[in-house]
């Protein structure tokens, strides 16, 4: 007799990782505390995913609270969103990119507090994603603190005599909010607490997805799931708990399902290719000027990082603004990004500029090749974040001191002091603008007027600052010798 | 000749990728999983299949938090 043959029935839907990159140590297991529910939900995401083979055009928003890190695991394409943003950020890769199909992965402290603005406006709006929202009734990631979610009565860590009603409203169920909306074509909730609702909750879940599939609009499947180390309970008590506590809140339904509605899908969309993003986002660029780039006069100067520093009022970050205008009409990739900080009045602002030949991973600065100080504060802060031998431009008007490094290049200019002379003091930062051109050969000097034109708001200042650009690029240039 | 009984599904528990929930011991319709000895790597006391007695019902993989710990398996063919 032979033995029995048995086949996989069951296994590791495709759609996850072989591996999860995120910590050295054991690669096959997820974050999750034992008894998670988002691990069982994740489970029937993926299997759907597999099923309808839209792994290559699933684009994951990954909320923050513990699932925050699903892009280990989901093998789809994925932005990490801010506190409660998913919805928003889903509805601008929706529309830029409509074949693709965006899922929105939320808590309840993300999408019911903090993000309880994006998605019913997003839900209102009928954005075409599916939204998964994960019940627990509590903030999880955090220790277990009241959830808008959270029970009456129940105990939490900021709800220690439990949560008053009185004090704190009644917990919100979602799913019936959203159903009051116009615009969702599905709605339902589910649990995950037996082998009945589990079954049960992954029919929802696989109509949701088929709801983006089908192209039919938004779709939100609430799910009440265990968070076994946030309640303090074993896992198979957590399943005992959802169904005593939290079903009779959070009623088990579809509440809306508007699939069965005659419907024809538009066609699905190509995604746009990039050189015609400008007509997707209705940008007039027939007055873009552009530039033949110009060449640096080292190569040690090419694909500049550059922190630009001073005083609030220096121009700063106008200064940076001018360098990326610059590297972007001559048809370089860049970057800048201004750093608000709490800072004093007169304390350091300073912007990170990015200009490179190639794609830029990252706006930030931290190991900048180039520092330009526009005064002492600034010099003493940013010194000793200077790549080695990385260049820097002192405003020697306002610098005393000579940087303590010996390995670095100082280019002296007289910044403030030369835009008095031509008037107006706050031409400063056009004088080193105009320095730093000069000296590397990054940017051509045409290039730079040209580029005043489209930063400089107030017309009648451009003469000026087109003046402060020539002086310092001719002082520039001749420090080259 | 009474013919052998032969189980309609069998499992297979990755020892190393469990942690000890017991989701499945609840949810298994014929209680043929159990608490095995001792802990695995990630310091968890890991479940184990019986070895006899699945029906391959699959409730215990879709109660599972953990991606690849089960796997189901049905019964193609016997004998």
């Amino acid at each position: 007799m032979n033995s029995p043959v048995y086949e996989p029935f069951l296994q590791k839907p495709r759609s996850f990782y072989d591996t999860y990159e995120r910590k050295s140590g054991i690669k096959e297991v997820t974050h999750y505390c034992p008894g998670c529910g988002h691990g069982e939900l994740h489970k029937m995401i993926a299997e759907a995913i597999d099923e309808f083979e839209i792994a290559d055009r699933t684009v994951l928003i990954s909320p923050v609270g513990c699932s925050v890190f699903a892009y280990y695991y989901f093998d789809v394409g994925n932005v990490q969103a801010a506190h409660g943003r998913a919805p928003a950020v889903g509805t601008g890769v929706q529309r830029a990119r409509p074949h693709s199909i965006v899922m929105s992965y939320q808590g309840d402290g993300d999408l019911a507090a903090i993000g309880l603005n994006e998605i019913l406006q997003a839900a209102n709006r009928g954005e075409k994603m599916v939204v998964f929202f994960v019940n627990n009734a509590i903030y999880g990631m955090t220790g277990g603190q009241m959830a808008p979610t959270t029970l009456p009565g129940m105990t939490t860590t900021t709800s220690p005599g439990g949560r008053k009603v009185e004090d704190s409203g009644a917990p919100l169920r979602m799913a019936e909010l959203i159903s009051q909306l116009e615009a969702p074509v599905y709605v339902a909730r589910g649990a995950l607490c037996s082998a009945k609702d589990i079954s049960r909750t992954r029919r929802l879940v696989r109509k949701a997805m088929k709801v983006q599939v089908e192209g039919r609009g938004f779709a939100f499947v609430e799910v009440l799931s265990a968070c076994p180390t946030g309640w303090g309970m074993t896992p198979p008590d957590s399943y005992q708990w959802i169904h005593e506590k939290m079903k009779p809140y959070f009623p088990l339904d579809v509440f809306v399902d508007r699939t069965d509605e005659t419907f024809t899908a538009p066609a699905p969309k190509e995604p746009v290719p990039l050189e015609k993003y400008h007509e997707v986002m209705r940008i007039d660029s027939s007055d873009q000027l552009s530039f033949p780039p110009a060449q640096p006069l080292d190569p040690k100067y090419a694909n500049p990082r550059l922190k630009i520093a001073g005083f609030g009022g220096q121009g700063v970050l106008l200064l940076g603004l001018g360098l990326a205008q610059c590297g972007m009409m001559e048809g370089r990739r860049v970057s800048w990004l201004p750093s608000y900080g709490p800072e004093m009045r007169g304390g350091t602002a300073h912007c990170h500029v990015n200009i490179s030949d190639d794609e830029i991973g990252s706006p930030l600065v931290s190991q900048p090749t180039v520092l330009i100080a526009m005064n002492q504060p600034s010099l003493e802060k940013f010194e000793s974040q200077v790549a080695a031998r990385g260049l820097v431009l002192l405003n020697t008007s306002m610098i005393s001191k000579r940087p303590d490094r010996d390995d670095l290049e100082v280019l002296d200019v007289a910044a403030s002091e030369m835009a008095q002379k031509l008037g107006n003091p706050r031409a400063a930062n056009m004088i080193m603008l105009g320095a730093y051109a000069g000296y590397t050969g990054m940017i051509g000097e045409k290039t730079i007027e040209a580029a005043l034109g489209a930063i400089i708001k107030k017309r009648h200042l451009i003469e000026l600052n087109v003046k402060a650009v020539a002086e310092g690029f001719a002082l520039g240039r001749a420090a080259r010798g | 000749m009474a013919a052998e009984k032969v189980d309609r599904g069998r499992i297979e528990i990755s020892r190393d990728e469990c942690k000890g929930c017991q989701l499945c011991i609840t949810v298994c319709p014929v209680h043929v999983i159990e608490l095995d000895e001792g802990l695995n790597r990630q310091g968890y006391r890991p479940v184990r299949y019986t070895g006899a007695g699945c029906t391959g019902c699959g409730f215990c993989f879709y109660a599972c938090p953990e991606p690849g710990a089960i796997t189901v398996f049905r019964l193609a063919r016997s004998a």
